[in-house]
């Protein structure tokens, strides 16, 4: 069995972005991504989705190392100064490279 | 007689503030709103179908104004006696020029209970005055900049959930008719105000986690929340007055005048002025105009409402 190294990149965001998120992550070349309804606590206080307002998501994006970095500088830059956001990338392992 | 429904959001707001374990499930609250977005449009189809369009401009245009005017009134108060920074301003006014659909729904069983008729076209103009404050707040907070996309603002205003839901419940209610509606009656009618009393405990139970920023943000908020609603419905009382609206339409309009939008514009918000704390105009949206228009607010409004029309008569 043959495996690959691959960066996983977990965005925990308010779930008002999803709509134009979705569209940088095409943009930015992604392959896909996963999106899961999430609530929580940071710096921006509780956000436990009880209605639209308070409502969490987590986008999880498999890709190449540099597609990673290039996502997580145009969030950074877009997002980080109104909006509730945390990024962070950790390494996998993938089986099938070609679809990452 | 105080009205059950009342109850349940007095249920949710103590509940809250007593942190208790009580929590409604988000799809729960979702489907809520959906069932009551939905009824209120289908109510207004159907008597929509009754009478010629062509009356009802005049009407929608001054709705229509209504709400581009008290965002604009609003504005300079929250940022001059306030001291808010301009995309704040901006936001919390458009909030204010905007209606809420669940103080609505409140109203119209307020109206129900004491058999006091309205205008059945009542959602129309719901629809109509939850746009303009929209599009006001965000000119204000930006100028009419070019980086603006409209486009998408467009489609956030105009695809939201309550829109999409309040039209296609009047086109539904429209197109099939009183006769072709009595078998979805049962879920969408009858039960309107068990499905009210679900949502308005959530609504409480959502206005109780509202205390703490309200604390941290002091009382200009607490004033602005009950003193613009009180501003607000006498304009609407005369708007509806003016139009020669029934005691109870002046009343609805009032409230509507009155309503502070948290669904609508907070998302438009968010998305349009991204720089505006979302936390202040929810604090007072619904830490403040919205309990003090479900619990005080409605009977003043009716009571401005008879008052109009008698004082009218002579």
């Amino acid at each position: 069995m043959h495996s690959h190294t691959r960066t996983l990149l977990t965005i925990v965001t308010e779930a008002a972005l999803e709509g134009t998120l979705v569209r940088d992550l095409d943009r930015l070349h992604a392959h896909g991504y996963t999106i899961t309804d999430a609530r929580g606590k940071g710096n921006r206080g509780v956000r436990d989705a009880g209605w639209e307002a308070s409502a969490n998501i987590r986008v999880e994006v498999v890709c190449d190392a540099e597609t990673a970095e290039a996502i997580a500088a145009s969030l950074q830059e877009q997002y980080y100064d109104d909006y509730a956001m945390i990024l962070f990338m950790s390494d996998i392992t993938v089986l099938r490279p070609q679809k990452f | 007689m105080i009205d059950p429904v009342i109850l349940f959001f007095v249920l949710g707001a103590v509940a809250g503030l007593l942190r208790s374990e009580l929590r409604l499930p988000a799809a729960v609250y979702e489907f809520a709103s959906i069932v009551l977005l939905l009824s209120i449009g289908l109510k207004g189809g159907i008597e929509l179908a009754r009478q010629p369009f062509g009356n009802l401009l005049p009407q929608m245009l001054a709705v229509v104004a209504l709400g581009l005017a008290l965002s604009l009134i609003a504005f300079p108060v929250l940022r001059h006696l306030g001291r808010f920074t301009r995309a704040d301003a901006a936001s919390i006014a458009a909030h204010y020029g905007s209606v809420s659909v669940g103080t609505y729904a409140v109203a119209v069983a307020y109206l129900g209970s004491r058999q006091i008729a309205f205008e059945a076209h009542m959602p129309l103009l719901l629809v109509l005055l939850e746009v303009p404050a929209i599009l006001v707040g965000i000119v204000l907070a930006r100028g009419l900049s070019r980086e603006t996309r409209w486009g998408s603002v467009a489609h956030e205003v105009f695809l939201g959930k309550g829109i999409v839901l309040l039209l296609g419940g009047v086109f539904i209610g429209w197109a099939a008719g009183p006769d072709g509606l009595a078998s979805i009656e049962p879920l969408f009618f009858d039960l309107f105000k068990g499905i009210l009393a679900l949502f308005l405990l959530e609504m409480g139970l959502i206005t109780a986690k509202q205390a703490g920023s309200l604390r941290r943000h002091g009382p200009f908020l607490v004033a602005f929340g009950i003193g613009m609603p009180l501003f607000s419905a006498l304009v609407g009382t005369w708007l509806g007055w003016a139009l020669g609206l029934s005691i109870g339409g002046t009343a609805i309009l009032a409230t509507l005048a009155a309503s502070a939008s948290y669904i609508a514009v907070p998302a438009a918000m968010r998305i349009s002025v991204p720089e505006a704390n979302p936390t202040l105009s929810l604090a007072a949206a619904l830490g403040i105009t919205f309990p003090f228009n479900v619990l005080l607010g409605i009977p003043i409004y009716h009571a401005l409402s008879v008052w109009a029309h008698t004082f009218a008569r002579g």
